[in-house]
C-alpha cells in the first residue's frame, strides 16, 4: 500500500507525469481497440481501398484529437497565447516548448495505431489487393480483366467460397503483408531513431534556453493550478461568513419580535450561542423559507468587520 | 481498502475530478451493457427497422438522462434557477456554465454507445439489410421476385441459419457490405464528435476566458455555500434536539417528585457524573413512565431559556421548568473548523 501511495503522489505531483500517464494510457486503449474491433474488408472492387485506408488514417485522427483534449497543458497554453499582455511580457519561446511537448505526447497514440495496423497486415492487404499486377499470379492471369478485378478485390475474404484454397489468393495474401510488415517495421525504426537523436542531440543546442522555457512553462502551470486551489478556499471562507451572518441576522429578528423568551441567561451562554437564538419550531421553519426566498446578499463586508 | 480511500479521497476533494470520474465509469458501463446485451434481430420486413434504430437510439437517450440524474448538481441548478430574486441578484451566465458542464459530461456515455454500436455492425446490418444494392451485389443470372418477396428474403440476411436467399445474394457478401459501411459511419461519428469537442475546448480560452472563470466561481461558490448551509443546519438540528431531550427528561423528574410525594432528590456532593446523568429517574416505574410519555406525548419544538420561571405543574406536556441547580451541562462543541 504505502509503495501504492507512493506511486499515486509522485503521479500527482508532477504535471508532467500525470500527462506521461495518460498518454500511456491512452496508447493502450487504442491498442485495445483495435484487436477488439472486428475488421471485415468489403471485398468489392470500388470499397477496398477506401475501407482499407481509411481504417488506417481516420481513428488516428481521433486519437490525436484526444490526446490534445485530454492534455491539461493545452488549456494553458491556449489561455498564456490569448491573454492579453498587461503587465507581464509574453514569451514566445514557452509557448512554442508548451507546443511542442503537446504535440509530442498527443502523436504517440496515432503513432502506435498505424504501426499495430501495418505489424497486423489487414488493412494493406484490403487496400491494396486490388492493384496487384495479375500476370504474376498463376490463377488470375488467366482470367478476363472484368473478373480480374474482382478476383482480387475478394483476396482479402478468407472464407469466400471462390478463394478458400485458393493458392494465388494465398500468395496475393503473403505478399501484402510482407510490405505491410516491412513498413510497419521500418516506420518503427524511423521513429525511435528520431526520439533517440532528438534526446541524445538536445543538449547540444541551446540547452540554457531550454532549460529557461521549461521552467517557465511548469511555473504557469502550477500558478493556474494554486490559483483554482485559492478560489476555491476562498469562497469556502466567503460561503462560511454569509450562513453565519444569515443566521445572526434571523437572530436579530427573532430578538425584535418575540417579547419574553430571549433574555440571556447566565447559565445559559454554550446553549444560546450553539441554538443562535432559534429555538423553535416555527422560527426554524421561518428560517429555512428565508433561505429559499430570500437569500442572503453576496456581502460579507458587515460580517468582517465585525 | 486503503488505496480505495486514497482514491475516493482523490477523486473527491476536486468536485470536477469526482464527476469526471462518474462520466468515466459510466461510459465503460456502456460498453459492458452492450457487450452483455444479446442483440436479437427480427429478421422480418417492417421489424428490422424499428429494432435496429430502436437498439441504436433509445439506450443513449436513457444514458444521457442518467447522466443528468447521477449527477448531484443538477438540484443545485434547478434550486438557483427557480428561486425568487431576493437581495441576492440572478446571474444567467453561471447558470448557463452549471448546464453546459452538466450536459457535456452527461453526453459522453451515449456517444460512447453509439459509437461502439456503429463499429459493432449488428445493429446497423439488421436496420438496413432491405435496402442491400442486389443489383451490384447480387448474382446477376437469377429470375427476379416480386417485391414483397424479395424485402422477405433480404430481411433474413442478419440471421443465417434461415436464410434461403443464396442464390439471390451471398449471405456474406451482403453482411460484409453493411458492416463496412457501418464502420464507415462509425469512425466518422467519432471523428466529428472529437472534433466537436476539441473545438470547443480550444475555443473557449480564446474569446471567454474572464467570462468563464468568473462563472465557474460563482458556481463553485454556490455548491459550497450549500453544502456548507447543511452542514450548519444539521448541527443546529443536533444541539435543538439534545436541548429538547434534556429539558424533557428534567421535566419529567420535576413532575415526578412534585407528584408522587418521593423524597425530594439530594444530589449529594460525591455522587458523581452517573447520578447527574440518571437525571432523577432511578426506578423500573419511572423510567416505564417516561418512555410511554416519549411516545404518546413528545414535547413541544420549543426550547425554554433555562433563566424563564414557569410555576406549571406538569400536565402530560412537555413544558418543563428548568432545575436551577442544575449544573451546566457540557454540550459537545461543534465549532471545530470555525
Amino acid at each position: 500500500m504505502d509503495h501504492f501511495r507512493m506511486i499515486f503522489q509522485y503521479f500527482q505531483s508532477n504535471s508532467e507525469s500525470v500527462m506521461n500517464g495518460i498518454c500511456g494510457l491512452l496508447t493502450l486503449a487504442s491498442i485495445k481497440m483495435y484487436t477488439s474491433i472486428d475488421f471485415s474488408c468489403p471485398c468489392l472492387p470500388q470499397y477496398n481501398m477506401a475501407y482499407g485506408l481509411g481504417i488506417m488514417f481516420v481513428p488516428p485522427i481521433a486519437l490525436f484529437l484526444c490526446g490534445l483534449i485530454l492534455n491539461r497543458q493545452s488549456l494553458v497554453m491556449l489561455e498564456e497565447w490569448s491573454r492579453p499582455q498587461g503587465r507581464r511580457k509574453k514569451d514566445p519561446a514557452v509557448i512554442r516548448y508548451l507546443c511542442s511537448s503537446i504535440m509530442q505526447r498527443a502523436m504517440v497514440a496515432p503513432a502506435a495505431w498505424i504501426i499495430v495496423t501495418l505489424l497486423d497486415g489487414k488493412c494493406l492487404i484490403c487496400a491494396f489487393s486490388g492493384s496487384m499486377d495479375p500476370e504474376k499470379f498463376v490463377d488470375f492471369a488467366s482470367a478476363s480483366p472484368v473478373q480480374v478485378q474482382q478476383l482480387l478485390a475478394k483476396v482479402p475474404c478468407k472464407d469466400e467460397e471462390l478463394m478458400r484454397n485458393n493458392t494465388s489468393r494465398k500468395a496475393v495474401s503473403r505478399y501484402l503483408r510482407c510490405w505491410s510488415q516491412a513498413l510497419g517495421w521500418s516506420i518503427l525504426l524511423i521513429l525511435i531513431i528520431a526520439a533517440f537523436l532528438a534526446r541524445w542531440l538536445r543538449p547540444c543546442f541551446n540547452q540554457a534556453a531550454l532549460l529557461q522555457a521549461r521552467h517557465w512553462s511548469n511555473y504557469i502551470d502550477i500558478e493556474q493550478k494554486i490559483f483554482e486551489e485559492t478560489c476555491c478556499e476562498h469562497s469556502r471562507l466567503f460561503a462560511h461568513k454569509c450562513i453565519l451572518h444569515f443566521f445572526e441576522s434571523m437572530r436579530q429578528e427573532v430578538k425584535l419580535h418575540s417579547f419574553s423568551l430571549s433574555r440571556e441567561g447566565e447559565g445559559s451562554e454554550g446553549d444560546q450561542a450553539l441554538l443562535r437564538g432559534i429555538t423553535d419550531q416555527d422560527q426554524v421553519n421561518k428560517l429555512l423559507k428565508m433561505w429559499y426566498y430570500e437569500k442572503p446578499p453576496l456581502d460579507v463586508s458587515k460580517a468582517t468587520q465585525r | 481498502m486503503d488505496k480505495f480511500r486514497m482514491i475516493f479521497q482523490f477523486l473527491q476533494s476536486n468536485q470536477e475530478s469526482f464527476m469526471n470520474g462518474i462520466c468515466g465509469i459510466m461510459a465503460l458501463a456502456s460498453t459492458q451493457i452492450y457487450s452483455a446485451f444479446d442483440f436479437n434481430c427480427p429478421c422480418l420486413p417492417h421489424y428490422n427497422l424499428a429494432y435496429g434504430l430502436g437498439i441504436l437510439l433509445v439506450p443513449p437517450f436513457i444514458l444521457f438522462l442518467l447522466g443528468f440524474v447521477l449527477n448531484n448538481n443538477i438540484s443545485m441548478l434547478a434550486e438557483e434557477w427557480r428561486r425568487p430574486q431576493g437581495q441576492r441578484g440572478k446571474d444567467p451566465a453561471v447558470l448557463r456554465y452549471m448546464f453546459c458542464s452538466m450536459a457535456q459530461r452527461a453526453m459522453i456515455a451515449p456517444v460512447v454507445w453509439v459509437s461502439v454500436t456503429l463499429l459493432d455492425g449488428k445493429c446497423i446490418t439488421c436496420a438496413f439489410c432491405t435496402s442491400v444494392p442486389v443489383e451490384i451485389l447480387g448474382n446477376a443470372s437469377h429470375p427476379s421476385l416480386s417485391q414483397g418477396d424479395m424485402k422477405r428474403v433480404l430481411a433474413r440476411i442478419p440471421c443465417k441459419e434461415i436464410y434461403d436467399g443464396q442464390e439471390l445474394i451471398a449471405n456474406e457478401v451482403a453482411i460484409r457490405y453493411l458492416r463496412c459501411i457501418s464502420q464507415a459511419l462509425g469512425w466518422c461519428f467519432v471523428l466529428l464528435m472529437t472534433m466537436l469537442a476539441f473545438l470547443v475546448r480550444s475555443l473557449r480560452p480564446c474569446f471567454t476566458q474572464a467570462a468563464f472563470l468568473k462563472s465557474r466561481y460563482w458556481s463553485h461558490y454556490i455548491d459550497i455555500e450549500r453544502k456548507l448551509f447543511d452542514e450548519t443546519c444539521t448541527e443546529h438540528a443536533r444541539s435543538f434536539a439534545k436541548v429538547c431531550i434534556q429539558q424533557f427528561f428534567e421535566g419529567m423528574s420535576t413532575d415526578l417528585v412534585a407528584a408522587h410525594c418521593h423524597l425530594p432528590r439530594k444530589a449529594p456532593e460525591d455522587a458523581g457524573e452517573a447520578t447527574e446523568k440518571l437525571l432523577g429517574i432511578t426506578d423500573w416505574d419511572t423510567m416505564n413512565m417516561a418512555l410511554k410519555s416519549w411516545h404518546r406525548c413528545k414535547p413541544p419544538l420549543h426550547l425554554h431559556t433555562p433563566a424563564l420561571p414557569s410555576g406549571n405543574g406538569w400536565a402530560g406536556e412537555g413544558q418543563p421548568p428548568v432545575h436551577r441547580s442544575v449544573p451546566q451541562r457540557e454540550m459537545a462543541a461543534y465549532y471545530s473548523w470555525v
